[in-house]
């Protein structure tokens, strides 16, 4: 089936010469990144991890995020997800690769990166999330192929890949949780240290991923004869709406418990946060922007009539997922260094090479997408005929 | 079953499967084995801060010295890439949430030797995610750097700050390589390891070895006749950050 991603229009073969071109030269930068180590970033002995583990942690969510459309349509027959449940896995399919790539591209070692499966370390949050992003990769891969192609030959579905559905719905809320868990769960990290946090994951999301793939849906429907269908994306956006209320009430809950306890570890990291500390607060007007653009998106989602109408519904997207990939891909992990242990703020900022390659690492994903879609609108489109 | 393509890499898969979770079962399988003879010393540190800020006021570093020298610690030029083991920071800084507005005059800005607590109870170990560090049989939370994948989830892990990463090759920023410890490689983490190559020779840690004001008391905490054990029952000490349970083996006489 992968012959249908390779006829294309010029604009598409265009289209995947940019992001190849992208992809390129953050591959150039992660070799000098290779060459020099990881200096040749923003991050220091203080704030140890950042953009790339940011983004990382924000892509997980996205990945998970297939399971709103999976979920729906497999347990509870919503028959219009039937249109769109490829494009959820094969978006979670690229999301989890772009997040492996984020890993890796962290490590200080590379090349030592298989000694998380020749010593197993059951107590270490990070090997299980090797093992639950894997299997997650591993389980859409064959999920979304054998979907497609029954589709394709016009067959039932087989029982296996029905039973493998089902295990990755409880799987794709576990990679979010186990992520969730990497951070919950250290007893040195005050803004980090919150039970809530992997509800905080699970809420915020459903309400980025399903944007995005609402996003996505448009771009398929412009450019192929295929249509996701109105009615599925309008459930979706229900989904991203309450996704996005419970997502700001528990940043809500968040500040109350900070600043009602008046406990300064707890006060400290929203307060970088929204406010600067110290006289240092080089993420505030990014914290401001993610409130004006998540109430805005909330806004727009709420009311039926600006929820229905597509060109609202493309803003209502496009803020909520700048808005989540702002809080919880910039905010949420450099935020847990700072203060430092020694209670002394140190900032972090990306250097160019940094984003250099987190871009590129976005070109892949995006080149992912582009190519697996392509590949299921040709499956779609050769059906409907 | 038919012996085709199809069968052949189903059962392939499979095997393959099966003999790659070999590896995970024997993690499983393993039990820590009991020394024989003599119970295993338990090493801690007691940091008697009197006597350490009377010869700070003779100007003297020699524990930071002693530890940078022997280790081949690098001094970098720049912040966001420095390591260090053993330092000097502010009271109030080391022993947070122990401060109020009304302590003598000018201890909270007094500088007071921190490093690695070598807790009994590590989040460091819990989290790594190769064992590449990992509490030895004394106590002491040491690191394999062979192993180390530079993942940096120790470092978020301490509570303490006490770990670095090379960020950059170290060898260029060390001034005087010491031949007898090895350098590290750019893309591990590394922190004070209790000077272990110096304990498995019956030595004292080189910091301890360097002060001459008798600062620093290093010793077993199972044996009740220890230097460590003594001063502990004399004077009152204090452990940073108790509260989240990871019983550090270093204490602050005040």
């Amino acid at each position: 089936m992968l012959d249908k991603a390779l006829k294309g229009s010029p604009k598409y073969w265009g289209w995947i010469i940019i992001l190849l071109a992208i992809a390129g030269v953050g591959f150039g930068c992660y070799l000098w990144q290779l060459n020099q180590g990881l200096t040749v970033t923003g991050m220091s002995r203080d704030v140890s991890w950042a953009l790339y583990i940011a983004q990382l942690t924000f892509f997980v969510g996205i990945a998970a995020s297939a399971v709103t459309v999976v979920l729906p349509y497999y347990l509870h027959d919503v028959k219009s997800f039937g249109r769109i449940t490829i494009f959820g896995e094969f978006l979670a399919v690229a999301a989890v690769i772009m997040c492996m790539l984020f890993v890796i591209v962290d490590l200080g070692k590379p090349a030592r990166l298989f000694n998380i499966i020749f010593h197993p370390t059951p107590n270490s949050i990070l090997f299980w999330d090797m093992v639950v992003l894997s299997g997650y990769l591993l389980l859409n891969l064959v999920i979304g192929w054998n979907v497609l192609e029954a589709e394709r030959n016009a067959l039932k579905l087989p029982g296996w890949v029905k039973t493998l559905i089902y295990i990755s719905i409880p799987w794709a809320i576990s990679i979010h949780t186990v992520t969730a868990f990497l951070y919950a769960g250290l007893p040195g990290r005050d803004y980090w240290l919150t039970a809530l946090m992997g509800a905080r994951f699970l809420a915020s999301a459903f309400a980025s991923g399903p944007a995005l793939l609402i996003l996505l849906c448009f771009v398929v429907k412009r450019v192929s004869n295929f249509d996701p269908g109105e009615e599925a994306l309008g459930k979706l956006s229900v989904i991203i709406t309450y996704a996005l209320a419970i997502s700001l009430f528990f940043v809500g809950l968040e500040f109350f418990t900070a600043f009602y306890s008046q406990v300064p570890g707890h006060m400290e990291g929203l307060t970088y946060l929204f406010w600067g500390l110290e006289g240092q607060g080089n993420l505030v007007p990014f914290m401001w922007l993610f409130v004006i653009l998540a109430v805005a998106g909330f806004i727009l989602l709420i009311n039926p009539r600006t929820r229905r109408q597509e060109s609202t519904l493309k803003i209502a997207c496009g803020a909520v997922f700048i808005a989540m990939l702002l809080e919880k891909g910039l905010g949420l992990v450099v935020t847990g260094f700072i203060p430092n242990p020694l209670d002394t703020v140190v900032e972090y900022a990306p250097t160019a090479p940094e984003m250099a390659i987190t871009v590129g690492i976005w070109a892949i994903g995006f080149l992912i997408i582009t190519v697996l879609y392509k590949m299921a609108i040709g499956v779609k489109e050769e059906i409907d005929f | 079953m038919k012996i085709n393509r199809r069968n052949f890499l189903i059962v392939g898969g499979f095997g393959a499967l099966g003999a790659g979770m070999l590896s995970a079962t024997k993690s499983f399988g393993r039990k820590v084995q009991a020394g024989q003879g003599m119970p295993a010393p338990k090493w801690a540190l007691a940091v008697d801060l009197q006597k350490c800020w009377a010869g700070q006021q003779a100007g003297c570093h020699d524990c930071l010295n002693a530890c940078n020298k022997a280790h081949n610690i690098p001094q970098m030029n720049e912040a966001k890439d420095e390591i260090k083991w053993i330092w000097l920071a502010p009271f109030e800084k080391v022993l947070p949430g122990q401060q109020h507005d009304f302590l003598p005059e000018g201890i909270k800005e007094k500088p007071v030797v921190t490093l690695c607590n070598h807790c009994d109870n590590p989040p460091c170990v819990r989290v790594c995610p190769t064992k590449a560090t990992f509490k030895s049989a004394e106590g002491v939370v040491t690191m394999d750097y062979h192993r180390c994948i530079g993942c940096r989830y120790c470092m978020a892990a301490c509570p303490y700050g006490a770990r670095s990463f090379n960020f950059r090759d170290p060898r260029p920023f060390i001034s005087e390589r010491e031949m007898t410890y090895p350098t590290r490689e750019k893309g591990v983490v590394e922190k004070c390891n209790f000077c272990a190559e110096r304990l498995e020779e019956g030595l004292r840690p080189s910091c301890v070895e360097a002060c001459s004001y008798g600062a620093l008391i290093f010793g077993d905490l199972s044996d009740p006749q220890s230097e460590v054990r003594e001063i502990l029952r004399q004077r009152y000490s204090l452990q940073r950050k108790p509260q989240l349970g990871t019983d550090p083996k270093v204490y602050y006489l005040i």
